[in-house]
């Protein structure tokens, strides 16, 4: 016989009863939905991090003194024991370095034209802008020079002069920062709000020398930096300038063999693979949970089989008396139920696309479908309809004619 | 065209054995029209179902056509009751889904043919059997009588060699039931050879041979003068 009438049998049996058919397939509409909106806001959230880590500045190593032991604990990054003779030695001594940026950090009230704003102010030398994927976009940086002699003069970010300025050009206009005055030179191009949670635009670059003898105060020793930054010439020295420069820090420190690192560098390259690595994770977590209720979709598809192969035994007995072969009737039943589990799998598709991107809508979360959810999702739905439609299919397949032609 | 030798058929029923033939021999020629008859247990049911391909003997010869049918697979058995047997039920057996032409359509369906061919064959055997214009009808639609003609027109599809009717006036008021014989005659006469299992001395007085079965043992075998 011909298949596509195998088919036919199927879908007609399917269409006899729509509204059994309906909420038989609706477990696999509800699995491949979860599945499918788990996958796709899993993977929003990979991207998200993605951006907002290589926003940060690619290629980077940040190097930050290590915690303060004694007494008081503090947090990492609270130490004193970076140097300007340190950046000065990594820029001097390590190779295939593209950019050494010290830095401090404080935050302080802008006040400039009866507008107030606070910010984070870095302070920092012009090769800042090299190490983290700056722009200017109006306006100059300050160069070497100025930043030596702590010129009290100021690059804003693109947040920083629209709450001051709006849309009028900021650069020549004067700023005082908490009580000091500055003249702000240049503006920084956006980077968008691509961080994790956080405003990457909301910031004010500084000369290094003006926030630390001005701003920091007593804080910070004449010479001592936060945060150094080193960006490597290519992804693929960035390990070894890593290794480079924990050694010569070490050398510098007077460490000895055995004894622990007073500083301690991250790179944003193996940070990036670790944060990817615990959402993928997560992700997969996710749809596997989303999975179990596709398998729960199975046994509904199963159990409503098992009910219509008993009820339609006189049938298959006829079916069997006309000529039907056993892989017949076994196809047939099959199909059946690959048939109701692919159109709640189409169906969950749709609604699992929907949801993600209503949710990236309403919560700012980004979603991100992969091309290859919808032959997943079908073959998904496809293997889980042949799954739990085999057995059905066989009980119906071994009917004894004789004895299914007799039942009532 | 049909000959069974020796054919037994013995049913396990846990430990117990219980026979249904005990040895029967009996011989059908084309266009014979038998009628087989005994009281319930007798046989002739299991006799019908080995005769259509249903089931198998458990031992003994079953030779259609000079096929040793009792020796099929079920593959084959399928094969053989599409291409040789037309069946008709007492309880008519038609799938309340489809249409009386859709119903006609099925086992030509399992025979591979094309839709346009079998629509037109279905409509044929409808027309045959007296309800061309209720082809469109699904059986709930239609009086016993009226099923039962479809259930003779399905039969009638795959161009059987025998038909085999299990009491098929059996569900059948007497007039419908009439009506009924009256087709079967008519297909006699176009040289269908034709088995009918009743319990009813008026159907079986209509076939030109009645095979008697007590006991899983045939007691009389007699023909009409009419006999072919």
């Amino acid at each position: 016989m011909r298949f596509y009438e195998l088919i036919r049998f199927a879908v007609g049996a399917i269409v006899a009863h729509p509204m059994r058919s309906a909420l038989t397939s609706l477990g696999v509409v509800i699995g491949v939905a979860a599945v499918v909106m788990m996958t796709a806001i899993g993977l929003g959230a990979q991207q998200r991090i993605t951006g907002a880590i290589s926003g940060l500045g690619s290629n980077l190593i940040i190097v930050m003194p290590n915690f303060q032991r004694g007494p008081v604990s503090q947090g990492a990054g609270a130490g004193q024991s970076l140097r300007d003779a340190d950046a000065e030695a990594i820029s001097r001594q390590v190779e295939d370095v593209a950019a050494v940026a010290p830095s401090v950090t404080s935050r302080a009230q802008l006040a400039a034209d009866g507008a107030n704003w606070n910010t984070r102010i870095e302070g920092v030398t012009p090769e800042y802008l090299i190490a983290r994927d700056l722009v200017i976009s109006n306006g100059r940086m300050f160069d070497e020079r100025e930043a030596r002699q702590g010129r009290k003069v100021l690059v804003l970010g693109a947040t920083v002069a629209r709450e001051l300025w709006g849309d009028a050009d900021p650069v020549g206009r004067r700023v005082r920062v908490r009580t000091v005055p500055f003249e702000v030179i240049g503006v920084l191009e956006s980077k968008g709000q691509a961080g994790l949670g956080q405003d990457q635009d909301d910031v004010v670059l500084a000369p290094l020398q003006a926030v630390r003898s001005r701003l920091v105060g007593r804080r910070f020793r004449g010479d001592a930096i936060q945060t150094i930054y080193v960006k490597s010439n290519e992804a693929e020295t960035l390990d070894r300038v890593q290794e480079d420069v924990v050694n010569l820090l070490r050398d510098q420190h007077k460490i000895r063999q055995g004894e622990e690192d007073d500083f301690q560098t991250q790179n944003m390259a193996s940070i990036l693979a670790t944060m990817q690595a615990a959402v993928a994770t997560f992700t997969i977590f996710l749809a596997a949970v989303a999975a179990v209720s596709l398998v729960v979709g199975g046994v509904g598809i199963m159990n409503i089989m098992l009910v219509s192969v008993t009820e339609r035994t006189r049938e298959i007995g006829l079916r069997m008396a006309l000529g039907a072969k056993r892989s017949h009737v076994l196809i047939q039943f099959a199909l059946e139920s690959i048939a109701l589990s692919m159109a709640g799998g189409l169906l969950g598709l749709l609604i699992g696309i929907g949801g993600a991107l209503t949710v990236a809508k309403l919560a700012g979360w980004p979603a991100a479908i992969p091309p290859w959810a919808a032959p997943l999702a079908l073959g998904f739905s496809m293997a889980v309809g042949l799954v739990f439609g085999a057995y059905p299919s066989w009980r119906a397949a071994r009917l004894d004619p004789i004895e299914a032609l007799r039942r009532e | 065209m049909i000959e069974f030798r020796d054919l037994t058929k013995v049913y396990v029923m846990g430990e117990e054995q219980v026979p249904a033939l005990a040895g029967v021999s009996l011989t059908i020629e084309r266009g014979e029209y038998v009628a087989v008859i005994g009281p319930s247990g007798s046989g002739k049911s299991t006799l019908m179902n080995i005769l259509g391909g249903l089931d198998r003997p458990t031992s003994g010869s079953y030779r259609f056509e000079g096929e040793e049918v009792g020796e099929f697979g079920d593959d084959a058995l399928a094969d053989f009751r599409r291409r040789r047997i037309g069946f008709v039920f007492q309880s008519f057996q038609l799938l309340p889904r489809l249409t009386a032409l859709q119903n006609v359509e099925l086992p030509m369906i399992y025979a591979g043919m094309a839709p346009a061919e079998r629509k037109a064959r279905a409509r044929e055997l409808l027309d045959r059997v007296g309800l061309g214009s209720r082809m469109g009808h699904r059986p709930t639609q239609l009086s016993g009588g009226q099923q039962q003609r479809v259930a003779i027109a399905r039969s009638l599809a795959n161009r059987p060699d025998l038909l085999l009717a299990d009491e098929p006036t059996g569900a059948l008021d007497t007039h419908t039931g009439e009506e009924v014989l009256k087709l079967f005659q008519e297909l006699n006469g176009d040289g269908l050879t034709l088995a009918i299992v009743t319990h009813d001395p008026d159907v079986a007085n209509e076939a030109h041979r009645r095979v008697a079965f007590r006991d899983g043992l045939i007691v009389s075998d007699e023909r009409s003068g009419v006999a072919a």
